[in-house]
């Protein structure tokens, strides 16, 4: 294993941190669906990387799952739920866009601390990764937290188990059932959010989660 | 007799630039042209312009100040000098030691100064409002091109852009902040040149226009040098991404003749690529309202800001 392709790994893990950023950017439902499904792509080649750096060729088999279930379908069926609910127009953001960015720096800053010292014993390069997975899973929860719509809420979600499915896959010796498994309940969750989405706009004519608050009394 | 070949060097290099900064101008607007499936100018119709404009007299408002008359001189040399600083195709030239990124980023923002004094200058409002947002502009992206510079110095440990270069090819590699550098890099030429996402450098359109707006009072020769000095920045910035990012065929110090013609000739396949993969952005991209543009411009200070704390992390980002 020479410098190069642990320096490649590196470039793909740090990529998925910029698109993760990428995200948090995008206000717009089309747009935020396609840097999703970037951020899909540059996983599988992350994880295909690594199934090639670490001579396992069990971890493909996610590469490719990441690729054609979150890369293709979990896209294209989101554009069909965004066509269908008609809400093909720009997002809030809670706060503004700038931000947001500064707290995803925060806590991008954050998981470096955290792991740098957390996994001090662990070979440089592979805690660095584990820190970027820690970094695109805390910018998926900020996603969640900073967005109203329930469309987007989804896609902060993915990209939070993206993170997660980077983080296994840096590791070695991850138990290929643990990473199918995940990536299938994953699926699963988007099909009950599929399902939840249509039953909310049935009830409140709406996919904003402030309605809910107002329905529980929460807002005055 | 060294000396006078470095000397020459050095100035064939600095008429170098101002020759090819309206063929560059005239390059992007035919591969625009072309990728609009229109035929476009002629490579040559800026220089064409030029002495056209050089030819006319000059139209000057009454109460314009020595100021205005002074400013599209102090403009274009402030950045004829940042511009011939910058390695193009050779490393290690006389004048090399001066060839500092924080040096060219300072001579740039006098040149804007200078551009910002003048488009005030008359009084009319459309100067008034280009001065203004430009200004507005550059309060974000001067701070992004100095994280930038801070995150090469960091890597490299200079800030001249000769000693960047060579050390990009000796051990350049692929690391994550040197990505995240380059999107900023990009994100800061694009808004500094008036490039389309932020300012469309072909409209006279009052509303959205920035660049045009400040120089809108000027005509003749004024207009012609004030021209060149904004093909010169193009070139200047397609440069400095070309020479940090793909320093290969630079011709090193004390290289033969051999040497500084392969580099001439890389060089100008760069510069070719580089301002095609310009258009081919600015063809697929719509211009943003003004008040994105600090939403845009604040990616680039953000890219720069990670990139300089994940060197400071770990060295082996």
């Amino acid at each position: 294993m020479d410098g190069h392709s642990l320096d490649i790994a590196h470039m793909l893990a740090g990529g998925m941190v910029l698109v993760s950023f990428m995200l948090l950017y995008q206000d717009r439902m089309f747009a935020l669906l396609n840097v999703f499904a970037l951020h899909a792509v540059v996983l599988s080649a992350s994880v295909a990387w690594q199934a090639h750096i670490q001579n396992a060729p069990h971890l493909y088999v996610p590469a490719a799952i990441a690729l054609v279930l979150k890369g293709i379908i979990i896209p294209v069926a989101l554009h069909q739920v965004v066509i269908r609910l008609g809400i093909h127009r720009t997002i809030e953001t809670v706060g503004g866009i700038g931000l947001t960015m500064l707290f995803g720096i925060g806590l991008v800053a954050l998981s470096m601390v955290v792991m740098l010292r957390a996994a001090a014993a662990a070979d440089p390069l592979a805690r660095e990764d584990l820190a970027f997975a820690l970094s695109v899973l805390l910018l998926g929860l900020l996603m969640m937290v900073t967005r109203r719509n329930a469309v987007s809420q989804i896609v902060g979600f993915m990209s939070l188990e993206n993170g997660l499915i980077l983080a296994a896959t840096g590791a070695r010796g991850m138990p290929l059932v643990v990473e199918i498994s995940v990536a299938f309940s994953v699926l699963i969750a988007f099909i009950v959010i599929g399902v939840f989405l249509f039953r909310i706009r049935e009830r409140f004519d709406s996919v904003e989660l402030e309605v809910l608050d107002e329905f529980r009394g929460e807002r005055r | 007799m060294v000396l006078i070949l470095e000397l020459i060097a050095q100035g064939a290099q600095m008429i170098l630039v101002l020759l090819l900064a309206p063929l560059l101008l005239g390059y992007t607007r035919k591969v625009k042209a072309r990728l609009l499936r229109r035929r476009g100018p002629p490579l040559l119709q800026p220089y064409r312009d030029l002495l056209r404009l050089i030819r006319k007299e000059v139209v000057l408002a009454q109460n314009a100040s020595w100021l205005f008359r002074s400013g599209p001189y102090m403009i274009l040399s402030a950045t004829w000098v940042a511009a011939s600083l910058v390695p193009t195709f050779a490393t290690g030239l006389v004048f090399s030691w001066v060839g500092d990124l924080i040096a060219i980023t300072a001579l740039l923002g006098s040149a804007r100064f200078f551009l910002a004094l003048v488009g005030m200058d008359v009084g009319t409002s459309f100067g008034g409002i280009g001065s203004s947002r430009e200004m507005m502009f550059a309060s974000l992206a001067e701070p992004a091109m100095i994280m930038i510079a801070f995150t090469l110095a960091l890597l490299a440990g200079s800030t001249q852009l000769s000693y960047i270069a060579e050390f990009m090819l000796a051990n350049g590699s692929l690391r994550v902040s040197l990505g995240l550098v380059l999107v900023a890099f990009i994100i800061v030429a694009l808004a500094e040149n008036a490039r389309i996402p932020v300012d469309n450098p072909a409209t006279h359109l009052e509303l959205t226009m920035v660049h045009e707006a400040m120089v809108l009072e000027y005509s003749g020769r004024h207009l012609a040098v004030i021209e060149l000095a904004a093909g010169l920045k193009l070139l200047l910035y397609i440069s400095l991404i070309s020479c940090i990012f793909v320093p290969w065929g630079l011709a090193p110090a004390g290289s033969p003749l051999a040497g500084y013609a392969v580099g001439m000739v890389t060089y100008l396949g760069k510069l070719a690529v580089g301002g095609f993969l310009l258009v081919l952005f600015e063809t697929s991209i719509a211009k943003m309202r003004v008040f994105r543009v600090p939403d845009f411009l604040g990616i680039a200070l953000m890219l720069g800001l990670l990139g300089m704390l994940l060197l400071f992390v770990s060295r082996s980002f």
